[in-house]
């Protein structure tokens, strides 16, 4: 299979639509696809928030990505794979992130798509800051992002 | 070496980014912590429980024991949240 890995770090939104769409187009070898979004919340932790601001590593949030990526495609067999992960101010109901993996069969596609999550939030160099109503804070890490990026060296 | 800081550390050191010569008895990252923890308030604020500090060697995730000899850019951050 010719793999199909497109990774992306912008402010702009992302159609969903066409991303999947650019991993099916023009082939008949892909039988599954699987794509997870990411959405801004409108509360966190009971309090309502005006937007969030994402910060990122240049340099290394794609480095990040693209090595569990290129892991994803030894594990799995994938016809291809798009992350775009966004930066800025981003609003309640608004996309944050979107992990799309194609393959042949449905668990591939399914495993490789929770795999790809797990390790962007546990791994991949990103910070939500929320800006609310009273004031700015920094989200803080969860133990189960962690936990849930560990189960997949369990073997 | 360079250094870049992000998040909550980049705002209590109050710059993204700055360029360092420490004396050779610092080694590892945990060291470079202590070191930089000792050069001002502000760096004393964003150090101040180091082992929530995360680490990068020119875009690598590393631990708090690795050695810093070779290292072109320095990265530390707080856990990632992200996703």
């Amino acid at each position: 299979m010719t793999a199909n890995v497109t990774i992306r770090i912008q402010p702009s939104d992302f159609d969903v639509g066409r991303e999947i769409a650019a991993l099916t187009g023009g082939r008949s070898d892909v039988g599954a696809v699987v794509s997870f979004t990411g959405i801004c919340r409108g509360s966190e932790d009971g309090t309502a928030i005006a937007a969030l601001t994402l910060e990122h590593y240049p340099g290394m949030a794609e480095a990040e990505i693209t090595r569990h990526a290129e892991t994803a495609m030894s594990r799995w067999e994938l016809s291809g794979i798009r992350v775009i992960h966004r930066v800025g101010r981003i609003t309640p109901g608004e996309n944050i992130v979107l992990v799309v993996t194609a393959s042949k069969h449905r668990h591939a596609a399914f495993e490789a798509a929770e795999f790809l999550m797990d390790y962007l939030k546990a791994n991949a160099p990103f910070w939500k800051r929320v800006d609310g109503a009273d004031g700015k804070d920094w989200i803080e890490a969860r133990d189960h992002d962690d936990a849930a990026a560990r189960r997949w060296t369990k073997s | 070496m360079k250094l870049k800081y992000f998040a909550w550390v980049r705002e209590r050191i109050g710059k993204a980014e700055e360029t360092v010569e420490p004396p050779p008895s610092v080694q590892t990252i945990e060291q470079l912590i202590g070191w930089l923890a000792a050069r001002g308030e502000t760096y004393a604020h964003a150090f101040e429980t180091p082992r929530v500090i995360r680490a990068a060697i020119d875009h690598a995730h590393v631990k708090p024991d690795t050695a810093i000899a070779g290292a072109r850019e320095i990265a530390f951050f707080p856990p990632m949240t992200g996703g």
